[in-house]
C-alpha cells in the first residue's frame, strides 16, 4: 500500500535532489552532443570566486594624482588587472561587483567572477531578511486583531485572506498594473489624493524602489496566510490561563508578554521557518514583472537557475545554484531544530 | 480588560475596532476590485478612472469586449481546459495514493516503516524549485508506452505535470496525523473479523476521512491550478499549455507600449473570480486546511 506513495517520491524528490548534487560537479547540459564530464568544483568556483582589489589612483609622469572633470581622482582600469595580468591570478576574469573609497586616496573594488549571480545571492538575502521578520510580524497583528470576539469578524477574516487563494502570477501581473509608471494605479491615485504634488515614481524600473516594490506586494499575497497559522496558534492557548492574568491585573502588553507570546513559540518558529522559505524560492514575481532588472536590482538564485538551467541549457550550473539554494535552506532548518530543542 | 463602567468610551472602542478593521479589508481587497471593474471597461477609460476612485466602480461604458478581444488574441478556453484536467486528475489521484501510504503508515507494522517515515518528513524541507532543473533533466529522457506506442521523453504532456505531483509529503503526513486519531477499536474489531486491510481502507477509513479529504484536495488544487514554473519549463507547444503559462504568453503578445491593460485584467478576472467564488463560498473549509498545516506541522 506504501509503494505507489513512496515510489513516486524517490522517484521525483528524492532522485531530482540527489541529480542536482551529482549534476552539479559535472557540464551537464540539456542537450549535447559530448559525452557529459566531471568537473570537480568548478562549477561552485565559477559562481563563488570573489575577489578584493584596493587601487592607487593614477599618476602622470610627474607622480601627481590624475582628477577628472569633476575633481575626483582617477584610477586604473580594472580591466588591467583582471585580464591577462600574471602578477594578478586569483582575479582573473574577474568584473567589479561595487567599490567605495578607502581614505583620501584609494578605492576598494570587490570583485566576483559571476556578478550577476552574486547580486541574485545578495538581492534574495535582502529579500527574505526583510520579508520574514516583515511579514511574520504584520500577520501576526493581523491575527491578533481578528482573535477578538466581535459580530461578523469572520467576514473580515475571509477578506484578509483573500489573496491568498490569487495565483501569484496573476497577483504580479496586476500589481505591474498598478505600479505602472504612467498609467499605472498607484501613481494616479496618490497624485490626485495629493492634488498634483505627488511625483510619479517609477515603482518596478527604478533600482532604488524595484526589490521594495516587490517586497510590499509579495507580503499583501501571502500574510494573510500566515496570520491563519497564527490564529490557530493562538487558539491552542488554553482560556484560563487569560482569566489568570485578567484577575492578577495584568495589563495588555503584559498579557501578549507572559500568556501569548511564551503560548506561541512552536508556532512563531514554523511560520518564519516557511517564510523563510517560501522567501528564498522567489522567482514567479521576478520572472513576471521585471525578468531580474533594472540593472540586475531584482534578480534572484532561483531566476538565475532557471535562467541557466532552463534558458541556456546549461543543467550543470543551474544544479550547482539549486544546491547552493538547498545549503541556505538546509541551515535555516538547523537552526529551527536547535531554536525549537533549546526551548522545549 | 475592564468592562464597559462607561458605555460611551465602550461605544467609541468598538467604533474604531471596526474602523481599523474595515481600513485593513480595503487595502487587502482594493486591487482585486479594481482588476474585475477595470475588466469591463475600455482601455481610455480604465486610465483615465486610475486618477479617481471611480477606479474601483461599475461606472461608464461597462461591457465585456475585453473578455472577447482577450479570447480572439489566445485560445483561453483551451488553456483553462488544460489546467482544470491537469489539476483534477492529480488531487484525484494525490488523495488516492497518498491516504494509500499515510493509511500503511498509521495501522501497519512493517519492518523500515520509522526509516521510511523519517525520509518522507525529510523532504519537507527540499523546495521544489531546487529540484526544477535535474527534474527538467530526468523527465527529458523517461521513456512511456501509450496508445501510440513507444516513445522517449515527457517534455510537452499533461503526464510531466501531473505524474510528479501525485505524492507529497505534506499530504501523505496529514493523513498520517488524521488516522492516527481515528478510534484504533473500529480497526481492531474488523481485524478480528477478518476483515482484509483493503476492505477496511476501503469500507472504514476512507468514509470517516471527509475533512482530511477536503484539506488535502484543497492545497493540492491550489499548488496545481496555481502552477507556473514547472509547465514554463517543460511545455512549449499551446495545445498542453495551462492557464498561468498561457498569461505570461497572453501579456508577451503585446507589444511594449501598446499594452491594453482592459484585456490582461479581463484574462486575469476570467482565471482568478471562478476560484475567489469558490473560495468565498467555502471560506472556511480553504482557512481549515491552511490551519490544520500549522498545526500538525
Amino acid at each position: 500500500m506504501i509503494s505507489p506513495g513512496f515510489g513516486l517520491i524517490v522517484f521525483f524528490i528524492i532522485l531530482p535532489f540527489l541529480s542536482a548534487i551529482i549534476l552539479s560537479f559535472t557540464n551537464q547540459r540539456l542537450i549535447s552532443p559530448n559525452p557529459t564530464e566531471y568537473v570537480g568544483l568548478a562549477n561552485y568556483k565559477q559562481l563563488l570566486s570573489v575577489g578584493v582589489l584596493t587601487l592607487d589612483p593614477k599618476r602622470n609622469s610627474n607622480g601627481a594624482v590624475v582628477r577628472d572633470k569633476n575633481g575626483a581622482l582617477k584610477y586604473p582600469r580594472l580591466r588591467n588587472f583582471t585580464r591577462n595580468n600574471p602578477q594578478y591570478p586569483h582575479i582573473k576574469g574577474m568584473r567589479e561587483l561595487f567599490s567605495w573609497n578607502v581614505g583620501d586616496n584609494q578605492r576598494t573594488y570587490i570583485l566576483a567572477r559571476d556578478v550577476v549571480f552574486i547580486k541574485a545571492v545578495i538581492n534574495t538575502l535582502l529579500f527574505v531578511l526583510i520579508v520574514a521578520p516583515g511579514q511574520g510580524g504584520l500577520a501576526l497583528c493581523l491575527a491578533l486583531l481578528i482573535n477578538q470576539k466581535l459580530r461578523g469578524i469572520n467576514i473580515y477574516r475571509a477578506i484578509y485572506f483573500m489573496p491568498v487563494v490569487v495565483s501569484i502570477v496573476v497577483v504580479s501581473l496586476l500589481w505591474r498594473f498598478i505600479y505602472d509608471y504612467e498609467s499605472g494605479l498607484l501613481n494616479n491615485l496618490l497624485s490626485s489624493l495629493t492634488f498634483g504634488a505627488f511625483e510619479s515614481v517609477n515603482w518596478i524600473g527604478d533600482t532604488d524602489f524595484a526589490l521594495g516594490s516587490i517586497i510590499v506586494m509579495s507580503i499583501w499575497q501571502a500574510v494573510g496566510f500566515h496570520m491563519v497559522i497564527w490564529l490557530s496558534g493562538l487558539q491552542t492557548i488554553p482560556p484560563s490561563l487569560y482569566e489568570a492574568a485578567r484577575i492578577e491585573g495584568a495589563s495588555k502588553w503584559q498579557t501578549f508578554r507572559y500568556v501569548t507570546w511564551p503560548g506561541l513559540r512552536n508556532t512563531a518558529v514554523l511560520v518564519f521557518v516557511v517564510i523563510t522559505m517560501q522567501a528564498f524560492a522567489l522567482f514567479t514575481q521576478i520572472d513576471v514583472m521585471t525578468n531580474g532588472g533594472p540593472l540586475d536590482s531584482t534578480q534572484s538564485i532561483v531566476f538565475q537557475a532557471v535562467e541557466r538551467g532552463y534558458g541556456k541549457q546549461d543543467i550543470s550550473g543551474g544544479s550547482a545554484i539549486s544546491v547552493l539554494l538547498f545549503v541556505m535552506v538546509l541551515c535555516i532548518s538547523l537552526l529551527q531544530r536547535w531554536l525549537t530543542q533549546g526551548r522545549s | 480588560m475592564s468592562m464597559p463602567n462607561n458605555p460611551d468610551n465602550y461605544g467609541l472602542r468598538l467604533v474604531t475596532r471596526y474602523v481599523v478593521l474595515t481600513v485593513i479589508a480595503i487595502i487587502f481587497a482594493f486591487p482585486l476590485v479594481f482588476m474585475i471593474m477595470s475588466s469591463l471597461k475600455p482601455d481610455q477609460q480604465l486610465l483615465a478612472d486610475t486618477s479617481s476612485l471611480k477606479a474601483f466602480l461599475p461606472v461608464g461604458d461597462i461591457s465585456f469586449q475585453n473578455y472577447e478581444n482577450a479570447f480572439s488574441r489566445v485560445p483561453v478556453g483551451l488553456f483553462v481546459f488544460n489546467s482544470m484536467l491537469v489539476t483534477s486528475v492529480t488531487v484525484v489521484l494525490s488523495l488516492f495514493v497518498c491516504s494509500l501510504s499515510g493509511f500503511s503508515f498509521a495501522y501497519l507494522k512493517w519492518r523500515g516503516r520509522d526509516l521510511l517515515f523519517s525520509i518522507i518528513l525529510a523532504t519537507f524541507i527540499i523546495p521544489f524549485e531546487t529540484i526544477a532543473i535535474p527534474m527538467l533533466l530526468i523527465t527529458s529522457k523517461l521513456p512511456w508506452i501509450g496508445l501510440d506506442g513507444f516513445s522517449i521523453g515527457w517534455l510537452n504532456t499533461y503526464r510531466v505535470q501531473i505524474v510528479p505531483f501525485i505524492a507529497d509529503g505534506l499530504t501523505i503526513f496529514l493523513f498520517v496525523q488524521y488516522f492516527k486519531d481515528l478510534p484504533v477499536e473500529l480497526i481492531e474489531a474488523a481485524r478480528v473479523e477478518g476483515t482484509t486491510w483493503w476492505q477496511i481502507y476501503r469500507l472504514i477509513v476512507i468514509p470517516l476521512s471527509g475533512p482530511v479529504l477536503a484539506t488535502a484536495a484543497i492545497l493540492k488544487f491550489l499548488v496545481m491550478y496555481n502552477q507556473y514554473l514547472w509547465p514554463m519549463i517543460v511545455v512549449q507547444q499551446e495545445e498542453y499549455r495551462p492557464v498561468m503559462v498561457g498569461l505570461q504568453y497572453f501579456f508577451q503578445t503585446f507589444t511594449k507600449g501598446g499594452i491594453a491593460w482592459g484585456e490582461i485584467m479581463a484574462y486575469l478576472s476570467m482565471i482568478t473570480v471562478p476560484v475567489l467564488a469558490f473560495y468565498l463560498y467555502i471560506q472556511r473549509a480553504f482557512i481549515a486546511s491552511v490551519a490544520a498545516t500549522g498545526v500538525k506541522g
